[in-house]
């Protein structure tokens, strides 16, 4: 294993913040490796300054599978999510360590260039952020800035699939020189999945995609994501632990930093092996 | 239970004792806000109504009609231009009061019409040599003190009242005034000529050019300078001490008094690298220096302000640092740069002290063509009128503040009109 960036010493003392004592309670319980991973991490830690963040996480994202990452506020999940495509790069004193690699690739290697692996590695955020300009622009952004369309009716094309895939396309067709930022909010978030997709990743990150939606949206979001996994590997974090059953294979559970358990969703749900899981899943805390 | 419900109705009394202590600080607040802003609106109402009441009649000029006879012999051994105007105005004059006499009183007479009259002449013969030997009736601009007098400025009691004209003066000037031969006129001289020590003379276009290429050179160097440097150490620079001593800096510049920048601009511009002097070239780099560090500013506001999740959007997505900057920030912030960089020019113009410095307060009486000729701006011929002891000065002073305050209002208003047009919202 080679650390790229400074390895720090897991921390000897239990966690400031625990109140169960030692550390043997968060060393990770469940099949958080998978045969052929898209992403395999290997003790990844992070740091935001001096204070730690994650601790010594390790966890595989399969090819075209579902992966929810669940937790209480503050556990670390969205960093975790943000480090799978270097988002975490743009935060002033945020440091990784540990291993990621994308089909064998390590992401951290001084080598790689961030632009490429963000158009391999998409991200859609909690809040949907279309840009300022007209739906065409927005989806059409990504292909144009990667040079994937070489003529005009090629562009164009692209634009309509990403949209149908996003399940928008029957809603936006006939305005799509308007804002996008005049759509509504489960529109704007399928905008975002659509501008996602344009550039055809192999991952696509979903940061709580449905957070700031209303049932039905989040329903046709849902229903989406279970579209896209015949095609992309997804790993969404969300906070919602019914979201997380109906969309996800696998579920992985984080608290205040550590990967407690991981396995398939139905287990998860079912029968959790972990205290903490249970006690989450159960609503005794989160 | 009872005693809750008692503690409630209890806590609701209190709160509704304390509810008109509550409006009335309202009340109050309000008040003096609404007063506030009526004070600074009528302080501003009695500026712009002393500008305009002592500048409107700035706006025309007195002129005298008289009977030029273009005498053929006094063109006979010259040519046209260099024939003699001003005695063919004087001869016209006689002509008109042939009871004058004397050397004095030739001389009053002479000093009813401006000393640039035969100035108009010469143009006019100019254009058409045919009219030599004819007759004309030409109407040629009158002196400042009878300007002063038709205007009614001198009205009133006293001795100082009556001016600089004497009784005889006054009587020619009646005499014309009956025979129809004065007349109060469109004053074009003073949107044509440059300075001059004839306030009936006097125009505001040198000092309109010389503003006009001071800004110029003010925004060409500053708005891409500015603008570089705030994406510079917004974006891409790293936060370190040094970065946060450039900030300072920035910061402390935009603060000092702008002489210091006309001397930093005397030494360096002038005597260092030789520039010309009252050059209209020099005034923009040094209005360049004083308007930097506004413009820094502004433009790093308007970048702090686009939202993070526009960056992450575009980064997201695998759009390079720049690709980010240049196609998502930098467009949602140009709104506010342009109003800081228009704020910024609209201090340049109204901006004397440093022009001081480097020459721009001489008496220049050409109108600028190019950004090496000597020029003055607004404000500088503002102060130079204010400075000059004749009545006529005045109002033209006035009149200048009125073209001053025309351009500051009209870019205040562009900075308006270019933010409602570009501001995006998300």
């Amino acid at each position: 294993m080679i650390a790229i960036k400074n390895i720090n010493p897991p921390p000897a003392t239990p966690h400031p913040h625990s109140r169960l004592g030692s550390r043997e309670d968060f060393r990770t319980i469940g099949e958080a490796v998978v045969a052929n991973p898209k992403i395999r991490c290997r003790h990844v830690d992070v740091f935001y300054g001096p204070k730690q963040a994650i601790f010594d996480v390790s966890l595989d994202i399969g090819n075209k599978e579902v992966i929810a990452m669940i937790g209480p506020s503050g556990c670390g999940k969205s960093t975790f999510l943000r480090c799978l495509n270097r988002m975490n790069d743009t935060i002033e004193g945020c440091r990784v360590s540990g291993d990621i690699t994308l089909d064998g690739q390590n992401i951290y290697d001084e080598k790689q260039d961030v632009v490429p692996l963000r158009a391999q590695v998409g991200i859609v955020f909690q809040k949907p952020n279309p840009f300022p300009k007209s739906i065409w622009d927005n989806v059409a952004y990504g292909p144009k800035i990667h040079g994937l369309a070489e003529t005009k009716s090629e562009l164009e094309g692209i634009v309509e699939t990403s949209l149908q895939k996003a399940g928008l396309w029957e809603e936006v067709k006939d305005r799509l020189h308007q804002p996008g930022t005049g759509l509504s909010g489960g529109q704007q978030q399928r905008l975002c999945i659509a501008r996602t997709i344009a550039v055809s990743p192999e991952v696509i990150l979903m940061d709580e995609p449905c957070s700031a939606l209303d049932p039905i949206a989040t329903a046709k979001i849902e229903d989406l994501i279970d579209e896209l996994r015949t095609q992309y590997s997804i790993a969404i974090v969300t906070h919602s632990m019914q979201q997380a059953a109906r969309v996800s294979q696998r579920t992985a559970y984080f608290h205040l930093g550590y990967l407690i358990e991981v396995g398939q969703t139905q287990q998860i749900f079912t029968t959790p092996r972990h205290r903490l899981t249970e006690d989450y899943i159960t609503g005794r805390f989160g | 239970m009872n005693k809750h419900t008692s503690s409630q109705a209890g806590a609701m009394a209190v709160v509704r004792r304390g509810m008109a202590k509550r409006y009335r600080a309202e009340r109050r607040f309000k008040a003096m806000g609404i007063l506030a802003i009526g004070a600074s609106l009528l302080f501003l109402a009695l500026l712009f109504a002393s500008i305009v009441g002592n500048g409107y009649s700035a706006f025309q000029q007195t002129y005298i009609q008289l009977e030029v006879f273009l005498d053929p012999e006094a063109f006979a051994d010259t040519s046209l231009a260099a024939a003699d105007y001003p005695g063919m105005i004087k001869q016209a004059l006689r002509r008109m009061f042939p009871d004058v006499s004397g050397r004095g009183d030739l001389r009053q007479l002479y000093a009813v019409v401006s000393s640039g009259a035969g100035f108009d002449l010469h143009q006019r013969v100019l254009q058409g040599p045919q009219l030599v030997g004819q007759t004309l009736q030409v109407w040629v601009p009158a002196d400042d003190d009878v300007d002063m007098l038709v205007k009614g400025h001198f009205r009133g009691d006293g001795a100082q009242s009556e001016g600089r004209l004497s009784e005889l003066q006054r009587g020619w000037i009646d005499r014309l005034k009956t025979e129809n031969r004065i007349e109060k006129r469109f004053n074009r001289t003073f949107f044509t000529a440059g300075d001059s020590r004839e306030p009936e003379l006097a125009g505001i276009r040198g000092a309109v050019a010389g503003s006009f290429f001071t800004l110029v050179v003010t925004l060409v160097l500053s708005f891409p300078i500015g603008v570089a440097a705030a994406l510079y150490l917004e974006e891409f620079a790293p936060q370190n001490r040094w970065t946060d001593l450039i900030e300072v800096n920035i910061n402390n510049l935009a603060a000092v008094p702008s002489i210091v920048f006309g001397l930093l601009g005397l030494a360096v511009f002038l005597n260092f690298f030789g520039l010309p002097r009252s050059a209209p070239l020099v005034g923009g780099l040094v209005l360049t220096l004083m308007t930097l560090p506004t413009i820094i500013i502004a433009s790093r506001a308007a970048l702090t302000s686009v939202p993070p999740s526009i960056r992450e959007a575009a980064l997201g997505i695998g759009a390079s640092k720049m690709q980010m900057v240049l196609h998502h920030v930098l467009p949602l912030a140009l709104p506010g740069m342009l109003t800081g960089t228009i704020i910024g020019m609209a201090r340049a113009l109204g901006e004397t002290a440093p022009l001081l410095m480097i020459g721009m307060v001489a008496f220049i009486v050409d109108v600028p063509g190019r950004l090496t000729d000597p020029s003055t701006v607004l404000p500088v011929q503002i102060y130079l009128w204010a400075d000059s002891p004749e009545r006529a000065f005045v109002e033209r002073t006035s009149a200048a503040i009125m073209i001053l305050l025309a351009f500051l209002i009209v870019m205040n208003a562009a900075a308006v009109y270019l933010r409602k047009k570009f501001e995006k919202r998300w």
